[in-house]
């Protein structure tokens, strides 16, 4: 059987030694698109800050390709991971282009003379040709949220984490963002984790999704958005998936 | 007046008055309203005027009522309100029952508690701070041997941040200490006939202690809070985090630059400052003492000596580093909100004068053991 590009067992996240999950277990595919749900503040940005190593796990382990985040990185190696972050996060005192090239030079990816280019041409994959000298400051919010997208894109990791893409984008960004994130994972074969709310995003993306039950203080559910919708064993799972507007259900 | 509260059975009354339940009630012991302490009681009827319009004074303080009787198992029963507020009741129930669960914030009366959590606070603070230093010391090797991931645009802005920007403050600041120093001291030393010693009053006292620390006074308020503002807001942005996913970590690309930078400037600008205080004093002292520039001159060239140059200088190089890690420490561990910018700030700024003065201390108390 093929190592899971992403392995959960049995983990724990919190700040302070304060539990706000606990035993979340589970193994993501590679090429898989995998949600992250959960009521306002059941631990859905505290599980991702941790498995993206910015939080350390208050028990259980995390693995990526069947090595832990220390192992990737030792010798100041890079993650095997991009992070898309909720505000884009881009750095504002350099272009856009240089934000895509730093982390390259950072991590001595490439040759100096082709980082530009390779930077180039993530921009393009997002949308954004012909924006590079231009400061995050100047850019809309998509664009934005693109522009960050390319530089979690910057190192070709195996792995992107979305945390919440959709949030503060008008209905048809968000579409476009989700038509990009497809088209990243099946044309760059790329797993993808993503925190979100956004039902449409959810049923439209979306292969598994993992629900945290805030209350329990536990994941109460995994499996197809669709199919939890109808047969989730916690009534907060179906009651959630079911929450759409009338024009989305007649859609 | 008829009493609020009145048990009958298991069922306690709520009286709501004809003018309404008055707001300061809502900051009074229930106890000193009537409601005795440990009242036990399934129902909480409310007795309101016919067709009484509830406003949200009302409906706090049956909350607060309902909050006082009601057990873990919220089994209380309310009636005699209507069934919008009702809901909304059950809300603030829920609401207040979540409070007790996530609470952990001290009680604010306790002032032993939390001198103890200040203490504690201050204990963490502390102990990151060393740990920031430790880091900083264990990439400097690597700095020195140009293999540390910084990027040389960011070196020369911060060089460029902490030199000649800061320069016509740096000779403002000195110019005026050196001035002062040698009227005070005229005034004084004329009366004794040891005018002429103005010049070593000003010459050492500026080069050993004074321009070390005005220069790390300035350079605290305007490049250390620089410092903090930058990285809180970068902290704020999640650009911070953003730079660790790439496997960077902040200290080696953020601190370290700024640590450098500010730590090779700082003796510099020493020796720019000297000059400008030493002038400073030459300028008043000369014609209030009658004095020949070049005997001024003279003069604090025998008082001076490298020893206090170099004292000076190594006190230059030592505030900067601590300028720049107070700084950078205080903008790395800033709340991630507008507020905690601004506190990130004035807490560089206050700390980093409180240390240069304290490690002025110690470089006084080292120097005079070892006689320099």
């Amino acid at each position: 059987m093929a190592t899971p590009a992403i392995s959960i067992e049995d983990v724990a996240v919190g700040y302070d030694g304060a539990r706000v999950q606990t035993g979340v277990s589970v193994d993501i595919e590679r090429g898989e698109i995998f949600a992250v749900v959960g009521d306002s503040g059941s631990g859905k940005s505290t599980l991702l800050k941790t498995m993206i190593g910015l939080l350390p796990p208050l028990g259980g382990r995390i693995r990526f390709d069947g090595r832990s985040l220390d192992e990737h990185m030792q010798d100041g190696g890079a993650p095997p991971f991009g992070v898309l972050f909720q505000n884009g996060a881009l750095w504002t005192s350099m272009t856009v282009e240089e934000n895509v090239v730093l982390p390259m030079e950072l991590q001595r990816y490439a040759t100096p003379e082709a980082r530009p280019a390779l930077a180039r041409f993530k921009l393009a994959l997002v949308g954004l040709a012909g924006r590079e000298g231009l400061s995050p400051a100047s850019l809309s919010g998509g664009m934005r949220k693109r522009a960050a997208l390319a530089r979690a894109l910057a190192l070709d990791p195996s792995v992107l984490f979305l945390d919440e893409p959709s949030a503060g984008l008008d209905p048809l960004t968000s579409r476009r963002l989700d038509r990009l994130i497809t088209g990243l994972r099946d044309g760059l074969g790329i797993t993808v984790v993503l925190v979100t709310h956004e039902l449409e995003s959810l049923y439209s993306i979306a292969d598994r999704m993992l629900f945290l039950d805030g209350e329990a203080h536990r994941p109460v559910a995994l499996g197809a958005p669709a199919e939890l919708a109808r047969h989730a064993e916690s009534a907060k799972v179906r009651e959630f998936l079911r929450t759409r507007t009338p024009l989305a259900e007649a859609a | 007046m008829d009493p609020l509260f009145r048990l009958s059975g298991h069922e306690l009354v709520l009286r709501v008055p004809d003018d309404g339940i008055r707001a300061d009630w809502l900051a009074r012991p229930l106890a000193e309203l009537g409601l005795a302490t440990g009242t036990a009681a399934s129902v909480l009827r409310v007795d309101a005027p016919p067709a009484w319009r509830w406003s949200s004074t009302d409906a706090a303080f049956v909350s607060a009522v309902v909050r006082e009787l009601d057990g873990p198992a919220h089994a209380l029963e309310v009636r005699g309100v209507p069934r919008e507020l009702e809901s909304l009741l059950e809300v603030a129930r829920e609401g207040a029952g979540a409070a007790t669960t996530s609470g952990g914030a001290l009680p604010r009366g306790d002032i032993r508690a939390r001198a103890g959590a200040f203490a504690l606070a201050a204990a963490a603070d502390a102990r990151r701070f060393v740990e920031l230093l430790g880091e900083v010391m264990l990439l400097l090797p690597r700095a020195l041997a140009l293999r540390a991931r910084i990027r040389r645009t960011d070196l020369w802005q911060m060089l460029a941040e902490c030199g000649h920007r800061a320069l016509p403050i740096v000779a403002i600041v000195n110019v005026l200490m050196g001035g002062i120093l040698a009227f005070v001291g005229a005034v004084e030393l004329e009366d004794f006939g040891a005018g002429i010693y103005v010049a070593n009053l000003v010459g050492i006292a500026s080069v050993r202690e004074l321009t070390p620390i005005l220069n790390a006074i300035v350079l605290a308020g305007r490049t250390g809070a620089s410092f903090a503002a930058t990285l809180a807001t970068m902290q704020g942005n999640e650009e911070i985090d953003a730079l660790a996913t790439f496997g960077v970590p902040a200290v080696e690309f953020l601190v370290l630059p700024r640590v450098l930078a500010l730590s090779l400037l700082m003796p510099l600008t020493f020796l720019y400052g000297c000059v400008f205080a030493l002038a400073g004093g030459m300028l008043v002292a000369t014609p209030i003492l009658g004095l020949s520039g070049a005997a001024y001159a003279m003069q604090t060239q025998g008082a001076i000596g490298g020893a206090n140059f170099a004292i000076g200088a190594l006190k230059a190089l030592v505030f900067g580093a601590v300028v720049a890690l107070i700084g950078c420490h205080q903008g790395l561990r800033a709340s991630r909100s507008a507020a905690g910018v601004g506190a990130a700030t004035t807490s560089a700024v206050v700390t980093s004068i409180i240390a240069v003065i304290a490690l002025d201390a110690v470089f006084a108390v080292c120097a005079h053991a070892l006689r320099i």
